[in-house]
């Protein structure tokens, strides 16, 4: 069932036509930034983006930094929300359970589709604006005195392959985070028979835990909020790693991953399908 | 093959199915019968495992379901309530979909996709999306899907819906082509034709209770009266005096038990007879005794 999910994944212009936009948007702003050379000032604008015109190799974490609050967000709740009610408004979901496919099974292989996709956007993130980077903005040998390095957010000079590690470390992170959220709409994916419906209403989960974050009075529950710590991911780049945030974060995720597909468990193993 | 005892389905204060006892024998044709809304595509789902029942209990293939629906349903084919696929990918992409899905070998997917398609009419298909397809097309896909594995029990949801007399033909060809290779056919819809003219046995429902189960030939009993054509139409009733029950100008009904006896005593007396024939209850008839109103009307009471 998890190969018949990825290859209708893979076969999905949406999901592609999806990702591609996510790609979009950070070479747009690449494209802006080479044609003005303005680039904010350093702790101003977007995480990185001052330092990405003195090296193009640090771009996919600018890039990433630009997706991850809003569109990348997006993009997993629509694909999750579809999950359940999408194939439960072809009708193709009753063949699927008939054919027959364990409940259980189709759940599992939504989650682990969801988490495929969410590494195919933001891997496809950071190799696109990592190509547009470097065309851009150059490798960087001139502003270190040294080919690929690049400057860490603490003022250290990170080794390519340090870097690397470093980036691979985020996107794991941001995946993490994504599918914690994604499973937010997992769940409702399988309330609603309505995919769009279901999308919304993550969103919703979405916004809100925004904008209690940045309450006063909501500072009780704001490390329980799903959105807390998602921008921890930005501790792989300093040094040394500030892990602290980052454990709390995956932890946070992997409970609320939990919870949520435990709920949509709970409601889609009994539910009856009379769609 | 399906044996349900009490089954019943509520929702809320509307009782859906209504304890019903149904008994579908390996190798039948089965007709189930009933006005829209009467709760035969209920009925179905609780078969399949897709809706629970609130009680009683459902054997498919001599085994519990939902319980042994591992087991059970790699066995059935099923068309419920329309046939549906991914729409933007191929018929035949869906196909394999469906069957890399479920359990059973991978190996000779592509053939079997192939000799399904075959054999509803669609082996010329392209690689055209479903989303192009006719509602025909997509029903002849749906029965397609179904008859995939080779499957023991076919459930049929209304499987003629959206096609031409001419498919409906070649889907009652088909069908009773498969129930010959040993497939038993259980077929729901409120076309008293399709399930006349396809089916050995029959069960009709109404307003979730079923009414009446029995084989075909024994619902379309002879009546006790005969049917009979002829230019004499007055000398007939003349010649049987009362036994006449009804005349519409050269067709008549009379009351008598033996239609060769009858048509000697008629040929004897002179009477020229073109048409001949014991009258049989029809399956219409048999519904509208057993069934209330439609299941789509609503009346308002008047004050």
């Amino acid at each position: 069932m998890i190969g018949v999910e990825l290859r209708k994944l893979a076969l999905r212009p949406r999901v592609w036509l999806s990702i591609a936009l996510l790609c979009l948007l950070p070479a747009l702003v690449a494209v802006l930034l080479a044609v003005s050379d303005l680039a904010p000032p350093p702790g101003q604008g977007g995480a990185f983006l001052s330092a990405v015109l003195d090296n193009g190799a640090l771009y996919p974490a600018a890039a990433l930094a630009m997706v991850l609050p809003v569109f990348l967000p997006l993009a997993v709740a629509v694909f999750a929300g579809d999950a359940i009610a999408g194939e439960t408004a072809t009708g193709t979901l009753r063949y699927l359970l008939v054919r027959p496919v364990a409940r259980v099974r189709v759940l599992v292989a939504k989650l682990v589709s969801l988490a495929v996709f969410t590494v195919l956007a933001v891997v496809l993130v950071v190799v696109s604006s990592l190509v547009v980077g470097l065309v851009l903005f150059g490798t960087g040998a001139e502003a270190v005195g040294q080919a690929g390095a690049v400057t860490s957010l603490s003022g250290i000079t990170l080794e390519p392959a340090e870097l690397a590690l470093r980036l691979l470390a985020a996107i794991g992170y941001i995946v993490v985070s994504m599918v914690g959220f994604g499973s937010i709409a997992l769940f409702f994916s399988t309330l609603s028979d309505s995919a769009i419906g279901a999308a919304l209403a993550a969103l919703a989960v979405l916004i809100a835990s925004s904008i209690m974050e940045a309450l006063q009075a909501a500072a009780t529950i704001k490390p329980y909020l799903p959105t807390n710590y998602w921008l921890s991911w930005i501790d792989f780049f300093r040094d040394p790693v500030f892990w602290t945030n980052i454990n709390r974060g995956l932890v946070l995720q992997a409970c609320y991953i939990a919870l949520f597909f435990g709920a949509a468990w709970a409601n889609f193993a009994s539910k009856d399908i009379t769609s | 093959m399906i044996r349900t005892r009490g089954l019943t389905k509520r929702y809320g204060r509307i009782v859906a199915v209504d304890s019903v006892d149904l008994d579908v024998a390996e190798g039948d044709r089965f007709g189930f019968l009933g006005p829209n809304g009467s709760g035969k595509t209920t009925l179905v789902r609780m078969l399949l495992g897709l809706v629970h029942a609130t009680a009683g209990s459902i054997e498919v293939l001599g085994e519990p379901m939902p319980k042994a629906a591992a087991k059970v349903l790699p066995q059935v084919g099923a068309l419920v309530e329309g046939p549906a696929a991914y729409p933007h990918l191929s018929g035949r992409r869906n196909l394999a979909l469906f069957d890399a899905a479920g359990p059973g070998v991978r190996r000779g997917r592509a053939d079997r996709v192939d000799d399904a398609l075959e054999q509803v009419g669609l082996s010329g298909v392209d690689g055209r999306p479903v989303s192009a397809y006719s509602l025909g097309m997509r029903q002849r896909l749906g029965l397609a899907g179904a008859l995939l594995r080779a499957p023991r029990l076919l459930i049929l949801d209304e499987p003629t819906n959206g096609l031409d007399p001419k498919g409906i033909r070649e889907i009652r060809d088909l069908l009773t082509a498969v129930n010959a290779r040993g497939t038993t056919v259980f077929l729901s819809s409120h076309l008293l034709s399709e399930v006349e003219l396809l089916c050995t046995r029959v069960g009709i429902v109404d307003r979730g209770r079923l009414v009446v189960q029995d084989d075909l030939e024994s619902l379309r009993a002879l009546t006790g009266r005969v049917l009979v054509r002829t230019p004499d139409a007055a000398e007939v009733v003349a010649v049987l005096d009362g036994r006449v029950v009804e005349r519409d100008g050269d067709a008549l009904v009379v009351r008598h038990a033996d239609v060769a006896g009858l048509n000697a005593l008629l040929v004897g007396k002179g009477v020229r007879v073109e048409a001949i024939e014991a009258e049989r209850r029809t399956l219409e008839q048999v519904v509208l005794e057993s069934t209330g109103d439609s299941g789509d009307r609503v009346d308002g009471g008047r004050r």
